[in-house]
């Protein structure tokens, strides 16, 4: 019987589930999350929007002035944006909990700081 | 069968989940309670991913490619990049290769974990299942602290590899490779020595290695059968020539031999990834590539996790494909399947099925077939959609 070993070690172990929302596991450095956008290093090029898998990314206006927008329900967290943009102006970041019951909150509008 | 002659009788399984949680269907004629005839029919999942590819970039269709399956999601982007690194004749610098072999056989262990446990529930031995999902959680945890994902990776680009491994990150992984080692090495044992599982599946769908080469059966399937062919050997890519391994073949062509098949594979890919990571090259992981990619033609073979994926390409001079095609190894082993079932008992049927680990979502890719005129076309969604409306009336 080779599987005793293992369920006796088993008797003795905790569970290995986590109760998540009171014990929360550790998010791995680099983890593709939400996405973040500065619109200081944006120049509104769209090479983001052109090369988006998911056509996930939408820009409203034009070069310096351009607004991104983000579909989080289309998106497939690839990174590909990140990768794509010449001027590092947008990052995923490692916030995961984007869960929603509403629909329309998953569409979001970064706006640029009025100057 | 007595002075009663009852006709056979036809069972059809599936669509839903005949095996893994994916739809097919299979129509077996029975008698009493053998399977006589066997008739598979492919398509449920069919997503007209090939056609998306020709409307996509090639950087937007590493994506796609990924979502061809998802668990041999790097398989099929490793077998993407090199054939348009085949084309713009730029091959992934050393440090690249060895970062997507990584990661490679790191997938090939969660999928064989991740098999062997479905196989133990289909045979109804939950703790085997248990046990082996549980670990196979530091094998994900891994592939997430490596690429960022549990389940597509996104580590492959056209011209190398899109993350490096830090050092902190392989302390990490060579700390699971000697938990895996640990783990899997017992699996052999309890699947060696667990009279549960040997009196299940010694003797059960057996495939004798001349069938299995005539069936023109790929991956564990056939090296389950003691036929040692692995495109990662034979035909090496990335950098599969410079690691010392061995193709694991067992040859009591059963069920049994495939978990074996399976979970010595598993091991060969901890001893890979060690040695990977010792012999790691510095220098970059990737290189620029333009977005044109040159007219051209390209066949490429990689050793996914269920067996042998050919993937196709050929490039008009643009960004996007003019023709993308996907054998996928699923597809290969369908007739041997079909072979093995028959014969065999019903109760056999979902064991049997699971051994070949099917992966139908890969699998349906196909045109319509004229069956009076032999005419073959493909459609978009659109063309589809436009012609059932006018069908209609």
């Amino acid at each position: 019987m080779a599987l005793e070993p293992e369920l006796l070690k088993s008797l003795s172990s905790k569970p290995v589930t986590l109760v998540y929302p009171f014990e929360r596991p550790e998010v791995p450095k680099g983890l593709r999350g939400e996405l973040k956008w500065d619109p200081e290093r944006c120049v509104g090029c769209g090479i983001c929007v052109r090369d988006c898998p998911a056509f996930a990314l939408e820009f409203v206006g034009e070069k310096e002035e351009a607004e991104l927008i983000w579909h989080a329900e289309r998106c497939i967290f690839c990174a590909q944006c990140a990768e794509s943009c010449p001027r590092d102006a947008i990052e995923l970041t490692q916030e995961f909990e984007l869960s929603t019951t509403n629909y329309s909150t998953l569409t979001i509008r970064f706006a640029r700081p009025k100057k | 069968m007595s002075e009663l002659e009852i006709p056979e009788i036809t069972i059809p399984v599936g669509p839903q989940h005949p095996a893994l949680h994916e739809p097919e269907n299979f129509t077996f004629k029975v008698d009493g309670e053998y399977v006589v005839d066997v008739e598979a029919r492919i398509g449920y999942n069919h997503r007209g991913i090939e056609k998306a590819a020709e409307s996509r970039s090639y950087i937007q269709n590493l994506y796609l490619f990924e979502r061809v399956c998802g668990i041999c999601s790097h398989a099929h982007t490793t077998a993407f990049t090199l054939n348009i690194e085949e084309l713009l004749d730029t091959p992934k610098p050393p440090r690249a290769q060895y970062i997507s072999m990584i990661v490679a056989e790191l997938e090939r262990i969660h999928s064989h974990t991740l098999w062997a446990g479905v196989a133990g529930h289909e045979i109804g031995f939950h703790s085997f299942f248990m046990y082996l999902w549980r670990d196979r959680e530091v094998v994900m945890d891994l592939l997430e602290a490596v690429s960022g994902n549990r389940v597509h990776y996104a580590v492959n680009t056209i011209g190398g590899v899109r993350r490096d491994i830090t050092p902190e990150v392989e302390k990490k992984l060579r700390k699971g490779m000697d938990i895996l080692e640990e783990r899997l090495k017992t699996y052999r044992t309890l699947a060696l020595e667990e009279p549960t599982l040997i009196k299940r599946c010694e003797g059960v769908g057996v495939l004798k290695p001349e069938d299995a080469r005539r069936l023109c059966a790929v991956g564990p399937t056939l090296r389950a059968s003691g036929i040692k062919h692995d495109v990662r050997a034979n035909d090496p890519y990335l950098a599969y020539d410079e690691i010392d391994w061995e193709v694991v073949s067992y040859d009591l062509c059963d069920v049994l031999s495939r978990i074996l098949v399976r979970i010595d594979e598993a091991l060969q890919s901890v001893y890979i990834i060690r040695q990977a990571l010792d012999k790691l090259p510095d220098g970059p992981y990737k290189v620029r590539v333009p977005r044109n990619v040159p007219e051209g033609e390209s066949v490429m073979r990689v050793e996914a996790q269920r067996g042998e994926l050919i993937h196709y390409v050929r490039s008009n001079g643009t960004d996007r494909p003019d023709r993308y095609k996907i054998r996928s190894p699923t597809l290969g082993n369908i007739p041997a399947v079909c072979h093995i079932l028959k014969g065999g008992y019903i109760a056999d049927i979902p064991i049997v099925l699971a051994s070949i680990d099917p992966c139908f979502s890969c699998t349906d890719r196909m045109a319509f077939v004229d069956v009076n005129t032999g005419k073959k076309w493909v459609w978009t969604g659109e063309q589809l959609r436009r012609y059932a409306r006018k069908w209609r009336g």
